[in-house]
């Protein structure tokens, strides 16, 4: 055991809630009328017929809790992190029923409690989520130490010693799902300020994420390349903090709230003041549904509720802005390909964007696009969920992988690097040639391609 | 008392014998407003064998059984009763045959309403029971409901497709009731006792049900008004007219802005009342009967009347129309579903009563329903911790039942009995119809396990 692991629930910061569940406003709890309509849409109901594990179920149990029938117990604990967290069932519900605020607000209470704390889950979680995606340079170096075992033929020598055999079962399982890193992180592909060939028409403020940075950097210099082909000048403040999302999602609100501040402050010192831009883009599905949170997270903190507002009102996913906009059309006749559309789930359900990616595919020259079936039936990824239940995370795998091979496309777009991420990790597992790749990235192909664009 | 989920999971896997106060607290609601319980434990049957074992142990050992499906009714009915063994029917959800042949197809009583009505379609035979919640329901529940659906006008009810079932008895025998044939007079029609009863009388196991053509062309319009009124003179001038489209459905001003809020598909906000038309069957006959309804709701006051242009218009129409009930939610924290029918030429006297009741008691009541059915659901807007509007609601609930059976009506055109009407019940039936219903099920279960306090003590 690691001799910093702390062995009692982890003290709250002054100054917080004792209770989310309880301190949360009858009316958000009552609106559900357990109807039932959601639980077709909820892939742990599906896969299970049972209903403590549907939206309806879980939704029950917490109301029990903010109203003191059943305390916080082990198995209510389970039950919350069994729960994807992909809110298909937001969707699903007429009543308007806000699941993502029970759903965090009922993790907060359980990480208070402690419920669910072996000295193994401390240390897992002080480690990744209150060190490393809290730093963002030690995310990076050890994003570059990867890369080096990676690219180095390490790991083709540690797989054929079979020296993963000397891992624990849980973390060799982790092996197929280790992403690809790339080269080069965000801050060496992109200018903090770039500008468009001629006058700009928008000024924008750009993030990076942080599992987009690390595995994926080439989709937010593609992104940049899209954006100033569409008439942005970008500015992406340097070494950017992760958003938060997976703080959030997981029970730590005080430091999801400290990213956010921190995320603020960056953007502010490198674009003026947020008044200066006309959107903060993100082009990760999961972060930008996290993002556009910020203002419900710091409402009562007195220095950033105003700022907080405002950066609500400006994060735009790429889809989203570039559709709003007017997305140039590439010109060219480009290549012939098939591509299919996988809906990131905090895109589609959390987002609700689910035209604009589409639209903006079918603008490509060549590209013919073919609907998925289920396309926003959750992939398992779910944030960290394929590494804390990786055999309901590997089911919904199969089945999306079983989709995919349906439509007969090469290639599979989507919106978000979580998702990528788990489907690569499909791809390698099947020993397909299907490429996984952000839309944006087809549309700056079609760019460089063709000859630009055209209005 | 004996150790119930000890002997339980002697009869059926562990794993499916649930008890922790996690799994009991999610088993103690339907869709039913503020009605819930908590059963002893839940069993997740998925064989007619295991159903039979259970029920003979609950027998031996004065157990209440309370069958259950998805939980989606609206009357209470699978919301436990102390003490009581929840028997869910979820798991046990397989197709078993589809006969092109004999057009029937024989399931599991677990099995989604969805699923039957998706493979039905890809054969090209229709199964037209199609209740708002048909995406969940399971067939058990709709038969034990009788339910309806949007189609009823024309195509009936649940009752009318149910050609024979598998069901387990109160003392555990295991009985067939119905079969194939489209003609069968030998004996009392058993099955007809089992639809609409509630799981008071047995648990279902399986169904076979009737499939039919599916037809060649439909058609689905939207009418607007600008006075509820003028809705229900066009439902009543449509029938007079000698036509029987498969829908007729009715929203008013709070349900289109609900219902839009949620779908988004550009319904009219400022109507004080829409009316999905539909009708379907041969290409020509579908032409000339909607060139009609149109022309009828015109003169009947309509603003306006639109054509659906493609299929995927009118299924969006229709999902829209099924989330009414849910979306009405959105407004207040307690949903109050109310299901009284009429007969059809009652329509706008029962529909000006309930504007009426609403004003009197100064209560918020969406309506919405089946219109052609002459079944309205309105739907009290209020907040359960109000104890002086809840007693109002009560008022105004009983005073609208009143007025429906004065008109020739009832209290519950689909939705059951259940817990939530069981006050009325007396009153809407009279002495002797409901002592003769009494006496059937001390004859069927004389012990009581059966769904104990569901429809009458
Ligand atoms: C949004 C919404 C819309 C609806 N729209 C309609 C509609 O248009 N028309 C309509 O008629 N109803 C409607 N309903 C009511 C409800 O969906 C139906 O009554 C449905 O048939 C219930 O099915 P279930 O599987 O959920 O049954 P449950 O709610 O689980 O059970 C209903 C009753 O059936 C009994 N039961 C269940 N399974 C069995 C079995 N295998 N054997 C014996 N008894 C059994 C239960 O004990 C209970 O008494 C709607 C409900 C909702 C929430
Ligand atoms: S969450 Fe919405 S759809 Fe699901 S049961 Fe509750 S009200 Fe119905
Ligand atoms: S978030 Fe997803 S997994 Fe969780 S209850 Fe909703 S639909 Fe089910």
């Amino acid at each position: 055991m690691h001799p910093h692991a702390p062995k009692t629930p982890l003290p709250p910061s002054p100054g917080a809630k004792p209770f989310y569940l309880k301190d949360l406003d009858f009316g958000v709890l009552a609106q559900c009328i357990h109807c039932g309509l959601c639980l077709p849409t909820c892939p742990t109901y599906d896969a299970t017929k049972l209903e403590k594990h549907s939206p309806r179920g879980r939704i029950q149990l917490m109301r029990n809790v903010a109203e003191g029938r059943l305390d916080l117990t082990e198995a209510f604990g389970d039950e919350m992190y069994f729960c994807l967290g992909c809110l298909a069932c937001e969707t699903a519900c007429p009543a308007g029923v806000d699941y993502t605020r029970m759903f965090e607000e009922a993790r907060a209470d359980i990480e208070r409690a402690g419920i669910l704390n072996t000295e193994k889950r401390n240390w897992i979680r002080s480690i990744m989520l209150r060190g490393v995606f809290t730093r963002p340079w030690l995310l990076r170096l050890i994003g570059r130490m990867l890369r080096i075992y990676q690219a180095s033929g390490m790991e083709w020598l540690v797989k054929k010693l079979g020296l993963l055999r000397l891992l624990p079962k849980n973390l060799r399982e982790l092996e197929p799902l280790t992403p690809r890193v790339e080269r080069d992180f965000s801050d060496a592909l992109i200018a903090e300020v770039e500008t468009p060939k001629d006058a700009a028409r928008k000024r924008v403020g750009m993030l990076t994420g942080c599992v987009q940075d690390l595995t994926y950097s080439s989709v937010n210099r593609d992104t940049v390349d899209v954006l100033l082909a569409n008439g942005c000048e970008v500015i992406t403040p340097r070494m950017q903090h992760c958003c938060g999302s997976l703080h959030g999602h997981n029970g730590e609100v005080d430091t999801a709230r400290d990213m956010a501040r921190r995320n603020i402050d960056a953007m502010e010192r490198s674009a003026g003041s947020l008044d200066d831009l006309d959107a903060i883009i993100t082009n990760a599905g999961g972060c930008g549904s996290h993002l556009k949170h910020y203002d419900h997270l710091l409402h009562d903190d007195p220095r950033y509720a105003a700022r907080a507002r405002k950066w609500t009102a400006k994060v735009k996913d790429v889809h989203e802005f570039l559709s709003a906009i007017g997305t140039v059309k590439p010109t060219g006749v480009g290549t012939e390909q098939v591509v299919t559309y996988h809906e990131s789930c905090h895109l589609c359900h959390g987002q609700k964007i689910t035209k604009q990616p589409r639209e903006l595919l079918k603008l490509i020259p060549g590209l013919k696009l073919v609907e998925l079936p289920e396309s926003s039936w959750c992939c398992g990824s779910a944030g960290v969920y394929n590494i804390t239940q990786p055999e309901m995370s590997a089911k919904l795998l199969d089945r999306k992988m079983a989709n995919i091979a349906k439509t007969g496309a090469k290639c599979v777009a989507n919106g978000n690097p979580g998702c990528s991420v788990q489907l690569e990790a499909g791809v390698r597992t099947a020993g397909s040639d299907v490429e996984i790749v952000h839309p944006i990235t087809l549309l700056a192909r079609a760019y460089r391609g063709g000859q630009g664009g055209e209005k | 008392m004996p150790n119930l989920t000890a002997d339980l999971t002697a009869l059926l896997e562990p794993a499916r014998v649930l008890h922790s106060r996690e799994d009991l607290l999610a088993y103690g609601y339907d869709g039913t407003a503020a009605l819930s319980g908590v059963p002893a434990v839940v069993v997740m049957v998925k064989t007619v064998e295991e159903v039979a074992a259970i029920v003979k142990y609950a027998a031996a050992n004065r157990v209440p059984v309370v069958g259950r499906g998805s939980g989606t009714g609206l009357s209470g009915g699978s919301v436990p009763s102390m003490g009581c063994i929840i028997l869910c029917t979820a798991q046990m959800d397989k197709v078993i045959e589809l006969d092109e042949k004999n057009l029937t197809v024989l399931v599991e009583s677990g099995c989604i309403t969805q699923k039957v009505s998706d493979l039905a379609d890809s054969v090209g035979l229709l199964y037209p029971p199609d209740p708002g919640s048909m995406k969940i329901s399971t067939i058990g529940g709709n038969v034990a409901e009788n339910s309806g659906g949007l189609r009823g006008l024309k195509y009936g009810i649940t009752r009318d497709y149910v050609m024979g079932m598998e069901v387990v008895l109160a003392d555990g025998t295991v009985v067939w009731l119905g079969n194939k044939c489209v003609k069968d007079v030998a004996g009392y029609s058993m099955k007809d006792i089992f639809i609409g009863s509630e799981g008071t009388l047995g648990i279902i196991t399986k169904v076979l049900l009737k499939l039919v053509p599916k037809p060649a062309a439909k058609k689905t319009m939207l009418a607007t008004f600008a006075r509820m009124d003028c809705a229900s003179d066009t439902v009543s001038a449509i029938i007079a007219a000698k036509i029987i489209p498969c829908t007729l459905e009715f929203l008013d001003k709070i349900t289109i802005k609900c219902v839009e809020d949620f779908a988004k598909i550009g319904l009219p906000l400022d109507a004080e009342a829409i009316l999905l038309m539909e009708t379907d069957g041969h290409p020509a006959a579908v032409e000339d009967q909607a060139a009609q309804m149109v022309e009828i709701a015109k003169r009947c006051g309509a603003t306006s009347v639109q054509v659906a242009q493609t299929a995927e218009e009118s299924v969006r129409l229709a999902s829209a129309r099924r989330s009414a009930f849910s979306a009405l939610a959105r407004v207040s924290p307690t949903t109050i579903l109310e299901d009284a029918t009429v007969p059809r030429s009652e329509l706008s006297k029962m529909i000006r009563y309930i504007q009426d009741v609403g004003a009197r008691h100064n209560l918020r009541i969406g309506t919405f329903g089946h219109m052609g059915d002459g079944n309205l659901h309105p739907t009290f807007l209020t907040d359960e911790k109000n104890a002086a509007e809840m007693t109002r609601v009560e008022l105004a609930m009983q005073e609208i039942f009143d007025f429906a059976i004065s008109l020739g009506g009832t209290i519950t055109g689909e939705h059951g009995v259940g817990l939530a009407k069981k006050p009325f019940l007396r009153r809407a039936l009279g002495n002797a119809s409901l002592d003769l219903m009494k006496l059937l099920k001390k004859s069927l279960d004389p012990l009581g396990i059966l769904n104990p306090g569901k429809i009458f003590d």
